[in-house]
C-alpha cells in the first residue's frame, strides 16, 4: 500500500540576509519550511557557525574549553583567525566580557578600538556582543558601530530598553543588529515591530530568542523559537521571519555539569567528553528548532555538529 | 481527526429521548465531541456505531508498555507534532546493546552501567531503563544465557534482537514473563514472528525496507490481533531517520493507522564514533523516536540524554518544581550565607549553579511557590513577606548558623522591610536581581 505523508503548508520565508562586508559576506536565512525539512521546502543556506572569542574572564573556562586556545587566549585577533583558519569558523562573535559593570568594567573607547582592530584581522563576519547590562551596551555598542564603519558587523543584544540609542547608530553607520527578547514570542515580535519603525532595514536584523542549555530551561527557547517558526513560516507573520542567532557556547559552559571532573563524580564521566557533548546537543537541538547562527566554543562539538547538520543538509529524494 | 459534535450526530440514534441525561442526540453529540460525555449513557446506540467511535477516539499513536514493575516502559501516545501544541507524552526510552559474543567481562560491566548510572535533579531521578540484548553468535545457548544473566541481575526493560526465528523464539520463552520488546518482524517472518508475540502477548517490532512496506507489515499483525507494535524504519543514514522519524508522526496524526505507533532508532548502528552516536541519539529524542539503542552507556553521553529528555518531555504547561527546604551547597558551616529563592526549577538550578561558581559555601533556601519564577511568584503574592517569614521560621535554618542574615533576591526587595517585622531577629539583605552577580555578591559577603 502506498502511504501518503501529509504536507506543511507555508505561506511565509525567513528573510535572506547577507552578513559582513562584501569581502567577507555570508549569508543565512532564506528558508520556507521548518528546519531541514527539505521535503517540503527549501533551505539556501544551512546554519552558520560562528566561533566565539573574548576579551577577558577566560580564566572561569574549564580546562578542556581553554585547551584549544591557550596560545592566543590574550590576544582576541590571533584568536579569532585560529578559529577560521584552523577550526572552520564561518563568522566570530567577540564576546565583550571585559566591559561588565559589575567585573572589569572597561571603557567604551577601549572596547571600540579592539572591535575594529578584530574587524580588520579577519575574513569573516563579525559579531560583537555586549554584557546586557543596559547603560554599558548603550556607550559600549555606539562606540563599537562607530569605529567599525563600513564593515556591516552584528551589534546585540539590544533589547527593549536600550534599542533606541544603539539602533540608531547601527543605522547611521550601516550595521546589522540583535533584537533580544526574553524568551517570549510576543515579546520579540513587539521588539521587532519596534526595530522598524525606528528604521532598522529588514534586511539588518537578527533575532535572539534568549537561550539556555540542556538542563538550564533549553525547552523554553526550544518552545519559542518553533513557535516563532511556524508562526513566520504556516502564518505568514512577517514580524516573525528574521533570521535567529542562538549564543549557546557561553551558556553551557558555564554549567556545573560541564565543569565538574570525573574524579569528583565518576557516574558523569570525562568531563571534557561530557562538556563537548553538553554544547554540541544544545546547538543541534536549537538548530532543529530554527537557529540559523549558532554560537559555538569548542572545536571538537563544532566538528561533530557540523558532520550532522552536512548530513541532514543532504537533498530529499 | 477525532469526529466532530455533527459527525457523531450522524451515527446516532436521533430520536431524542433524552435517556442519556441530555435533551436531544444532538446535545449528546456535541459533549461527546467536547470530551464531557461518555457513550454508554445512551442505552440505545448500536454496536457499529460504538466500534466506529471508540476507533475514532483511539489515540494516533498507540500507546504501549515493555517490561514490567518498576522500570516497564511507556512508550507512544503521542498527540502533536510540536511540544508547544500540547505536550510531548511518553519519554524515550534509552537502551544499552549488550550482545552473546562479548567477553564476560564487558557484559558484567554492561550491566553494571545500565543499573548504576542513576542522577538525581532536584528530587527525579533520572536513569536508563532498557537492555537490547542481540543474538549475535548464531547459538540458541548463548543467547538463552544472556538472557538469563541480564535477567537475574538487573530489572531493565528488554529488547530481544535477532534475525532467526528460532533463536528468537527460544529468548522470548527464556523472558515472556518480563514481556520484552520482540525485534523483529520482516517481509520474510512477519507470519511466524507475529504467531510468537501473540502468544507470548509481548510487543513485537517490525522492521521495512520504506514506510510502504512497514504499513503492510503492521496491518498483517494487526489483522491477527497484535496491538503493541514498535517501527523501525530500517533507515540508518542521519537523514533518513530525521526523515522518517517526522514521516511517521505526520502520517500517524493523519490517522493512518498502519503508522499509528511508536518507533525505534538504532543509534547504535549508525556510525562508529560514540561522540556521534550521542549527538545522533539527541537528534532522535528531539524528533520523536520512542526508543533509541546505543552502543554503551558512558556517563559523560548518558547525562546530556537524559537531561534533554527530561526537558523536552516537560510538559510546557507545568514548569518543574524543586522541593521546598534546605539545600546545602559545597559544605556550609554555621557562618555561612543563607540565601532565598522560589522553587521553580530553573530558577533553583540557575541560582545554586552560581553559588557553586562563586565557591563560597552557602545555604539556598528554597520556598515553594508553585513553580513560579521569583517574579512571577512575588506579583501573585506566593514569594511575599507573609508567606516567607513562617517558612524561614519552620525549615529549620536557624539550627544550622549563628547568624541571622537572610539574603533575598533583588526582585523581591520590596519586601524586606515587610520580612524585618515578621522576623524581628533576622537582617534581611537584598541580594542581586541576576543570578549571575551571586557570585561577585557572595564573595564580599560576611557574617558579622
Ligand atoms: S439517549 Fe441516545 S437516543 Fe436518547 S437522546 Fe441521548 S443520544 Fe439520543
Amino acid at each position: 500500500m502506498a502511504i501518503v505523508i501529509p504536507k506543511t503548508i507555508y505561506n511565509g520565508k525567513v528573510k535572506e540576509i547577507k552578513l559582513g562586508s562584501d569581502m567577507q559576506a555570508v549569508s543565512v536565512g532564506g528558508e520556507n519550511c521548518f528546519p531541514f525539512y527539505l521535503f517540503e521546502g527549501a533551505m539556501p543556506h544551512k546554519p552558520v557557525i560562528a566561533m566565539e572569542v573574548w576579551d577577558s574572564g577566560t580564566e572561569d573556562w574549564p580546562v578542556a574549553a581553554l585547551e584549544p586556545f591557550k596560545d592566543v587566549i590574550s590576544d582576541p585577533a590571533a584568536w579569532a583567525n585560529k578559529c577560521i583558519s584552523e577550526y572552520g569558523a564561518e563568522m566570530i562573535c567577540l564576546q565583550l566580557v571585559s566591559t561588565d559593570p559589575n567585573g572589569m568594567n572597561r571603557g567604551a573607547t577601549e572596547a571600540a578600538a579592539l572591535a575594529k582592530k578584530v574587524a580588520d584581522a579577519i575574513n569573516v563576519p563579525l559579531i560583537v556582543w555586549g554584557t546586557a547590562n543596559i547603560e554599558k551596551d548603550t556607550e559600549v555598542l555606539r562606540a563599537v558601530a562607530e569605529a567599525c564603519q563600513g564593515k556591516n558587523i552584528i551589534l546585540g543584544p539590544l533589547e527593549e530598553k536600550d534599542f533606541k540609542k544603539i539602533g540608531a547608530a547601527a543605522i547611521g553607520y550601516h550595521q546589522t543588529v540583535i533584537a533580544s527578547s526574553p524568551i517570549d514570542i510576543n515579546l520579540a515580535k513587539q521588539l521587532n515591530i519596534l526595530m522598524g519603525n525606528l528604521g532598522i532595514p529588514e534586511n539588518a536584523l537578527l533575532m535572539d530568542p534568549t537561550v539556555s542549555s540542556i538542563g538550564y530551561g533549553i525547552e523554553y527557547c526550544y518552545s519559542v523559537m518553533e513557535r516563532i517558526r511556524a508562526a513566520g513560516l504556516t502564518q505568514s507573520d512577517d514580524k516573525l521571519q528574521y533570521p535567529l542567532i542562538c549564543n549557546i557556547s557561553k551558556e553551557t559552559w558555564k554549567a556545573k555539569e560541564a565543569k565538574v571532573t570525573e574524579q569528583e563524580d565518576p557516574l558523569m564521566g570525562d568531563a571534557k567528553k561530557r562538556g563537548i557533548l553538553l554544547e554540541a546537543m544544545s546547538a543541534l537541538i536549537l538548530a532543529l528548532a530554527g537557529g540559523n547562527i549558532l554560537v559555538m566554543r569548542h572545536p571538537e562539538a563544532i566538528k561533530l555538529i557540523k558532520g550532522i547538520l552536512d548530513e541532514l543538509y543532504v537533498p530529499s529524494k | 481527526m477525532p469526529l466532530t459534535g455533527i459527525e457523531i450526530f450522524k451515527l446516532l440514534p436521533k430520536t431524542n429521548c433524552g435517556k442519556c441525561g441530555v435533551p436531544t442526540c444532538l446535545a449528546f453529540a456535541m459533549q461527546l465531541a467536547a470530551g464531557k460525555a461518555d457513550l454508554n449513557a445512551c442505552p440505545t446506540v448500536s454496536e457499529e456505531t460504538k466500534a466506529k467511535l471508540s476507533e475514532a477516539s483511539a489515540p494516533p499513536i498507540r500507546p504501549l508498555t515493555i517490561g514490567t514493575g518498576n522500570r516497564a516502559i511507556k512508550v507512544g501516545g503521542e498527540t502533536v507534532l510540536f511540544r508547544h501544541e500540547k505536550r510531548f507524552e511518553n519519554p524515550t526510552g534509552l537502551a544499552i546493546l549488550i550482545t552473546d559474543t562479548m567477553a564476560e567481562s564487558d557484559v558484567e560491566a554492561r550491566i553494571n552501567r545500565l543499573n548504576n548510572l542513576i542522577y538525581d535533579r532536584v528530587g527525579l531521578t533520572l536513569r536508563p531503563e532498557m537492555a537490547a540484548l542481540r543474538a549475535d553468535s548464531g547459538k540458541v545457548e548463548s543467547f538463552v544465557a544472556l538472557i538469563n544473566k541480564v535477567k537475574t541481575q538487573s530489572d531493565c526493560s528488554l529488547i530481544l534482537i535477532s534475525q532467526d526465528a528460532d533463536i528468537l523464539t527460544a529468548g522470548v520463552k527464556a523472558c515472556a514473563e518480563r514481556k520484552p520488546l520482540i525485534y523483529a518482524a520482516t517481509a520474510a517472518n512477519a507470519a511466524t514472528i507475529g504467531a510468537l508475540a501473540r502468544e507470548a502477548g509481548c510487543p513485537v517490532a517490525v522492521k521495512g525496507a520504506n514506510l510502504d512496506e512497514i504499513a503492510g507489515l503492521t496491518d498483517q499483525l494487526t489483522k491477527i490481533g497484535i496491538k503493541d507494535i514498535v517501527i523501525d524504519s530500517g533507515a540508518r543514514s542521519v537523514k533518513q531517520v530525521f526523515e522518517d522519524q517526522i514521516f511517521i508522526r505526520k502520517a500517524a496524526l493523519a490517522k493512518t493507522r498502519s503508522l499509528g505507533f511508536p518507533t525505534i532508532v538504532f543509534a547504535c548502528d549508525m556510525t562508529q564514533d560514540p561522540m556521534k552516536e550521542a549527538l545522533i541519539a539527541s537528534l532522535a529524542i528531539a524528533k520523536y523516536a520512542a526508543i533509541v539503542v546505543l552502543s554503551d552507556f558512558q556517563g559523560h553521553a548518558l547525562f546530556p540524554l537524559l537531561v534533554e529528555r527530561l526537558n523536552l518531555y516537560t510538559d510546557p504547561q507545568k514548569p518543574l518544581a524543586t522541593k521546598e527546604g534546605i539545600y546545602e551547597i559545597g559544605g556550609p558551616n554555621e557562618n555561612s550565607p543563607v540565601l532565598l529563592t522560589s522553587n521553580f526549577s530553573l530558577t533553583y538550578f540557575i541560582v545554586s549553579g552560581e553559588i557553586e561558581n562563586s565557591k563560597v559555601p552557602a545555604y539556598l533556601l528554597v520556598k515553594d511557590t508553585e513553580g513560579l519564577s521569583v517574579m512571577t511568584a512575588w506579583a501573585a503574592g506566593k514569594f511575599v513577606a507573609d508567606v516567607i517569614a513562617p517558612f524561614v521560621k519552620k525549615c529549620g535554618i536557624t539550627d544550622k548558623i549563628k547568624h541571622r542574615k537572610l539574603i533575598i533576591p533583588g526582585y523581591a526587595a520590596s519586601e524586606s522591610g515587610g520580612l524585618e517585622e515578621e522576623l524581628p531577629d533576622w537582617k534581611i539583605e537584598v541580594g542581586p536581581r541576576e543570578a549571575a552577580h551571586i557570585p561577585a555578591y557572595l564573595k564580599t559577603w560576611k557574617a558579622q
